[in-house]
């Protein structure tokens, strides 16, 4: 009775549920975002890290649930994150609850293939509708399907479509629709004996009263080796996986019951396929003309590494005005507010804590904007399999596969989503080893670091008639020195703790595509709202107790001390040698108030152990407090070099504030030598708390984010070390 | 005759598979069964790995996966 009721409540509360699912790249997200429009939730599911979307539309007038499930070949899962496709189909995700329609994206030019998933799908008893994607493209080619032939075939509603055009998508919404109301189950069923089987070893294993759906057993049947195998093995035990090889023996007599599952898939395709799709001769396609200059080994590695270049050199150059703009626009703010608010702790609060500590970062949107303009471009128009595919010998050297590359590339971005991306490794080790190379690819958040030391001390110069500068160069070298310490750190931990087998590496080349506009652009929003929102959170917050570590206690005696003394000087002198007086007594005033603050203090403290590496008092005060996130170094200086004022009014970059930066013997702080044992610092060194907590949640533990911790922070420093004697 | 030996724009039907259990199936499930009809495309610039083609699309592979994919040439 009080199931009854409880089931109740839910079936009143909660909204019909739709998933979508299918191959990888066939525009499940674009059909995703076509019917729920921007208002989506993004999350992850309870457990593993793979992105959860949600949103909501309606539907002949009813309000629906959406979940877009991330691409995948099969049900069956290697891994516990294509584990979660399964999970969300069986209605195993605790919040979203058994799917009421399923919607598989299949790829009309690549029907076969994509209907191996459908087949998986049909058979699970909830109604289906096949969305039949990318009719365009198909066309192109010269493939044409009958729509409703194949619905016959399959047993469900086909809906041809074009995701990216918009076409079809009204014919879709009154199909799901109509689904919805008449809830028509599909009949296909592959094996009745291994139905059979798999439940009759659900009730064995399974204790009176505890639930176990009979489709994963089915799954951990024919998956030999697979997660629900080992899913059920640790819920049940070592019996369980003996009874699961009982059984299979049964049940293939000899063979491989994964291989008579395939076999019967593949020949129910053949024939669905064979009566409705018709083909013109085969035609070379643009894509393959293009393949054929990028897949040549030598223009293709040329034209690899001048992409890498360019992207490199355009990041620097195309960024420059924008972010002089911002520059500029957080400076006039800035002197707006201490002209318009009384001098005190409210006008610094706000002049120098919050405009100048957050404006230091967010100047380098653009770099990041162009950057992942880069990314998202190469991804959606499918060079990114081709660079992988071109990597895979050389990321096998040191240990990876070309599947690593894609997760260390979405590291230069950022390590945390490159990190989650490692999910798509299947193997445990390169997982592993890839996790912990990644935080050394030079990510968005090192590259302000680097720009900011680069324009400082590099001088701009330009060869070959200003097709290369200097600044480029260097900026080109730090990115090879991250890739270096990542190879190589993966290199060493594959020859030792993380000693093993070598992993399958089977990759789709998808055709080259013109990227849409929209997405890309989409895309980039997403991530530069991902940028803002931590610049706006972390770094905020982080800019503020700075400038509070640095503004505090702000002895009264100092003030009146200076005071005093502006007032003689006021007595005696006049006209320009009291200007220049008058100037000299702030900004020793301001140099008295900062070595007296907390931050000074904390600075001081703490500077012999970076004395070694040439560093002053203020230098080691803002590294340390870019520990929880290394972009904050910046908003540090800034807010320390704005309250020290250390230099006159006609000079207002940071740029300029820190070039004047001085000992107490009046030699300068900053020399190329400092600054580039300063890069190479922040090139190794983990100074980011959200990497940390990304690999302790990958990883499970505590052990490796603290030996990546350690091993990346000692790495920094003696690199810092010798580069600083070496350049000095 | 094993799929890495089949020489790029040459084709090949696929006669048995002797890969092991995991394999196996992510082969299978990709469409690399008897009787589908491969074409190898390109070596890529270090001869590993392989781009095919079959069933209208490409996958890569690497020598030592297409070592367990037994072909017999087509012309
Ligand atoms: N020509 C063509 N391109 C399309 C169509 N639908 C989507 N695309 C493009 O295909 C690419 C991939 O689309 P996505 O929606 O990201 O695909 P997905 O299935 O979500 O991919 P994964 O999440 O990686 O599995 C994008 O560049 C889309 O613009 C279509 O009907 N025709
Ligand atoms: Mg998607």
């Amino acid at each position: 009775m009080s199931v009854a009721t409880a089931e109740l409540g839910v079936d009143e509360e909660r909204l019909p549920l739709i998933v979508t699912v299918g191959n990888p790249n066939t525009g499940k997200s674009t059909l995703f975002n076509l019917l729920t429009g921007l208002r989506q939730k993004v999350g992850n599911y309870p457990g593993v890290t793979v992105e959860r979307h949600v949103g909501e539309t309606t539907l002949g007038g009813r309000r629906v649930q959406l979940v877009d499930l991330p691409g995948t070949y099969s049900l069956s899962a290697h891994s516990p994150d294509e584990m979660v496709a399964v999970d969300v189909l069986l209605g195993r995700i605790g919040d979203l609850g058994r799917p009421d329609a399923i919607v598989v994206v299949v790829d009309a030019s690549n029907l076969r293939r994509n209907l191996y998933i459908a087949s998986q799908v049909l058979e699970l008893g909830i109604p289906v509708v096949v969305a039949l994607n990318m009719v365009d493209l198909a066309e192109s080619r010269g493939i044409r399907i009958a729509a409703a032939r194949l619905a016959e075939h399959l047993s469900c509603p086909v809906v041809p479509l074009v995701a990216s055009r918009g076409k079809g998508i009204d014919a879709l919404k009154s199909t799901l629709a109509d689904t919805l109301k008449t809830n028509p189950v599909p009949f296909v069923s592959f094996s009745t004996t291994i139905r059979h089987a798999a439940a009759a070893l659900a009730r064995e294993l399974a204790p009176a009263g505890e639930p176990l759906d009979p489709y994963e057993v089915e799954r951990a049947l024919i998956d030999e080796g697979g997660y629900a195998e080992t899913r059920l093995q640790q819920r049940f035990g070592a019996a369980a996986k003996a009874a699961l090889g009982g059984v299979r023996a049964e049940l293939a007599t000899g063979g491989s019951l994964a291989a008579l599952d395939a076999r019967a898939r593949y020949a129910w395709i053949n024939h669905a396929v064979d009566g409705v799709e018709t083909r013109g001769a085969a035609r070379t396609t643009t894509s393959d003309r293009i393949d054929r200059a990028v897949g040549h080994p030598v223009l293709g590695t040329l034209l690899f590494l001048l992409l890498m270049a360019a992207v490199f050199q355009s990041v620097f150059a195309w960024a420059a005005p924008l972010m002089d703009l911002i520059d500029g626009a957080a400076a006039a703010t800035s002197d707006w507010i201490k002209a318009t608010l009384p001098a005190g702790a409210i006008a610094s609060l706000l002049a120098d804590g919050v405009v100048a500590g957050v404006g230091s970062v967010v100047v380098f949107l653009p770099q990041i904007l162009i950057l992942f303009a880069f990314i998202i471009f190469l991804e959606d128009s499918g060079y990114m399999a081709r660079a992988a595919f071109l990597m895979d010998r050389l990321m096998r050297w040191c240990g990876l596969s070309g599947q690593s590359f894609i997760p260390m590339l979405s590291s230069f971005a950022c390590a945390v989503p490159g990190i989650m991306g490692t999910r798509v490794i299947a193997d445990p080790r390169d997982r592993l080893a890839t996790i912990l190379a990644a935080p050394f690819m030079t990510c968005s958040a090192r590259l302000p670091v680097y720009a900011l030391l680069i324009s400082a001390f590099v001088p701009a110069r330009s060869y070959l008639g200003g097709l290369v500068n200097l600044q480029g160069l260097v900026l080109l070298g730090l990115y090879l020195l991250g890739i270096a310490g990542g190879v190589l750190t993966a290199f060493l931990l594959k020859r030792s703790l993380l000693r093993g087998p070598t992993p399958p590496f089977l990759m789709e080349l998808p055709p080259y595509r013109l990227p849409n506009l929209k997405s890309v652009l989409y895309r980039m929003w997403e991530r530069a709202r991902m940028f803002l929102v931590r610049a706006g959170t972390i770094i905020f917050t982080v800019a503020i107790v700075v400038w509070a570590l640095a503004y505090f206690p702000h002895w009264d005696a100092t003030t009146q001390r200076f005071a005093a003394e502006r007032a003689q000087a006021a007595q005696t002198l006049s006209g320009e040698e009291l200007d220049a007086a008058s100037a000299d007594i702030d900004h020793r005033e301001a140099a008295t108030h900062l070595e007296e603050s907390l931050l000074g203090h904390i600075g001081r403290a703490v500077a012999p152990v970076f004395r070694p590496l040439g560093w002053d008092w203020k230098i080691s005060a803002a590294v340390l407090a870019s520990f929880p996130a290394r972009e904050v170094v910046i908003a540090v200086l800034g807010t320390i070099y704005a309250v020290g004022a250390d230099v006159d009014a006609e000079s207002p970059g940071l740029v300029a504030r820190i070039r004047a930066s001085e000992w107490p013997d009046g030699t300068k702080v900053f020399s190329l030598a400092v600054a580039l044992g300063l890069m190479v610092f922040y090139a190794f060194c983990l100074q980011c708390a959200a990497t940390v907590a990304t690999i302790s949640r990958e990883t499970n533990s505590w052990r490796w984010p603290a030996f990546a911790w350690l091993y990346m922070s000692l790495l920094g420093y003696l690199t810092a070390f010798v580069v600083y004697r070496l350049a000095s | 005759m094993t799929l890495d030996q089949l020489e790029p724009t040459h084709r090949g039907r696929v006669t048995a598979l002797t890969a092991p259990a995991g394999l196996l199936q992510r082969l299978m499930q990709l469409g690399l069964l008897e009787g589908t009809e491969v074409e190898c495309i390109r070596r890529a610039p270090a001869g590993d790995p392989i781009e095919f083609r079959l069933l209208g699309y490409a996958l890569s592979l690497r020598r030592d996966e297409a070592r367990f994919v037994q072909v017999e040439a087509v012309s």
